[in-house]
């Protein structure tokens, strides 16, 4: 299973092997990690969810749809250029090693 | 302090609780044998096994445990004693409060049927439901559904998709009639007919027929028969409100509540699916939705700390069938006027409801970003004209400043 560092709002890290097929954020929310409240269960209709991409692998996450874009605008932390909704990103083998790193506030 | 229900409204309250510094105990008690987990899903990905258990939890053990909230599952709330701040607990213990919040949610609307408890009948509330009902799918071959609300429509978008003969069995002469405009019963309508759903309207649900235990058919007032092998019950739900009842705390159709989650009773706060809030007007609103849980957790936890957090958001509601995103904000309740803006036949379009010139409520329609400006119009009381709501070429979100 492809792994992913979260990085939590007071800075500890943790790696979880995440399954294929699985949102970044279903994964943080079934280990516990903390820094996200996901309140719409992935529905891309909460944005309290919202992670930053760390590092090179941003580039390899696909691109955000319409649905989060328009979502993003709606986080309560700073929106950055490597914001996304954990929710909307899908754990793919290529992601292995994925770091996100989420907010100190999510609403 | 004690929550009383451990769904979306009632781990609000405890995580809000926690981050607004309280230090004292917490604990949550729930009667399902589960944590909180997402129940969105149970009509949607979860029914076709796109979805598994695991992904639905709302918070794992550890992160409680971690927040020092304590977590007691399979643990019902039988009694408050009020003058002694006390609950009773199914398993006959009892324990003390200083602050209550009661955060029950709500249970299926029971269909009044000879037979509505054979094998076969289905309603959906509970992870346990849409198991049984996804297992069911497996070998089913002709779904009815009775019920054209989000649920029941949602349903059967799942049951088109696993290729069953679905019927849809609906009371009134539109579907989704409680909350949407006929515009949009009328697009959801041909979509479900589309998708080779049978919608049949204006369905009174006469009998159901029950062959050795099992549901075998549903038959209407007109003397029309539907043959089922598995029938889901959508017809609404009911408020949880009896324990607070019994206690004497105001419900009226809910727990009743004001705009900052406070009960009659000023140690008790009510958040969720359980509550009916009492407006300006004299009115009681209930919502069922994840933002009302959420908002009115974030209140309830305020109130127990003594904090006024009104809840005066427009309420929003999303619902998915097939590849349509119906994302609503607003009450339409009363509307006089409706403003499309895009084109319905391309799946992408919204309706904007006015009363009295004033902009109450948009559903959208696979237009996100048109759902969100929408959030912030309504929120700020912001109201573009009719002109300028239909007028693709005018940028709403440029009234917003
Ligand atoms: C299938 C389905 C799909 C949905 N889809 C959407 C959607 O797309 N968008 C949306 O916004 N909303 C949706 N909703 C509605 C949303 O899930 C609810 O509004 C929300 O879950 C309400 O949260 P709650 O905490 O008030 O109640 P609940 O989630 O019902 O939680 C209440 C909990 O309290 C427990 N409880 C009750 N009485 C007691 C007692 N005496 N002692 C101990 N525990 C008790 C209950 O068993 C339950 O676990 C959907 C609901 C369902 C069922
Ligand atoms: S969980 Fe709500 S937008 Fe991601």
């Amino acid at each position: 299973m492809p792994k992913v560092t979260y990085i939590e709002p007071g800075g500890d890290e943790v790696q979880i092997d995440v399954p294929v097929g699985w949102s970044v954020m279903q994964a943080a929310m079934s280990n516990g990690v903390e820094g996200i409240e996901a309140e719409c269960g992935g529905s891309c209709a909460c944005a309290t969810c919202h992670c930053y991409v760390e590092g090179e692998l941003a580039a390899a996450v696909p691109a955000a749809a319409e649905g989060e874009l328009a979502m993003l605008g709606n986080v309560v932390s700073e929106r950055k250029s490597n914001s996304r909704l954990s929710c909307q990103i899908k754990m793919t083998p290529e992601l292995e090693g994925l770091v996100v790193r989420f907010p100190d506030a999510q609403s | 302090m004690v929550i009383v229900g451990a769904g979306l409204a009632g781990l609000t309250v405890a995580e809000t609780l926690r981050a607004e510094g309280y230090a004292g105990p917490i604990t949550l008690l729930g009667d399902e044998p589960h944590g909180p987990y997402h129940r969105p899903p149970l009509s949607k990905g979860y029914l076709l096994g796109e979805t598994q258990e695991a992904q639905l939890v709302m918070r794992a053990p550890e992160l409680l445990a971690k927040k020092n909230i304590t977590l007691k599952v399979g643990t019902g709330v039988t009694a408050i004693d009020r003058a002694a701040q006390r609950i009773s607990l199914a398993d006959g213990s009892t324990l003390d409060y200083d602050g209550l919040a009661l955060c029950t949610g709500s249970r299926l609307r029971p269909l009044p049927l000879a037979g509505a408890d054979a094998r076969g009948v289905f309603g959906l509330r509970s992870l346990a439901d849409s198991r049984a009902i996804a297992a069911a799918l497996e070998t089913a071959r002709n779904v009815v559904v009775i019920g054209g609300g989000f649920i029941g429509l949602e349903v059967a978008s799942a049951a088109r998709k696993k290729d069953k003969a679905v019927t849809v069995l609906e009371a009134a002469d539109r579907l989704m009639a409680r909350v949407v405009a006929p515009l949009i019963s009328r697009f959801y309508l041909d979509l479900h007919s589309g998708h080779g759903v049978d919608v049949v309207l204006g369905a009174m649900v006469s009998e159901l027929v029950v062959a050795d235990g099992h549901i075998a058919a549903v038959k209407t007032k007109d003397g029309r028969e539907f043959p089922a092998d598995l029938l889901v019950v959508g017809i609404g739900i009911l408020p949880n409100a009896e324990i607070a009842q019994a206690a004497g705390v105001e419900c009226s159709g809910g727990i009743v509540v004001d705009a900052c989650s406070r009960t009659s009773d000023p140690a008790i706060v009510a958040a969720g699916d359980c509550t009916a809030r009492r407006m300006a007007d004299g009115t009681f609103r209930r919502l069922e939705s994840v933002q009302n849980a959420v908002e009115q957790g974030k209140s309830a936890a305020a109130a127990l700390l003594g904090r006024d957090r009104e809840f005066n958001a427009a309420p929003w509601f999303w619902s998915d069938q097939y590849d349509v995103k119906l994302q609503m904000v607003g009450l339409t309740a009363g509307f006089d006027q409706v403003v499309t803006r895009g084109e319905p036949k391309g799946n992408k379009f919204s309706t904007f409801y006015y009363k009295g010139g004033k902009l109450i409520a948009i559903d959208s329609l696979n237009q996100p970003a048109e759902h969100l400006t929408g959030r912030k119009l309504l929120d700020k009381g912001v109201s573009p004209t009719p002109e300028q709501a239909a007028d693709i070429a005018f940028a709403l979100a440029g009234l917003l400043g």
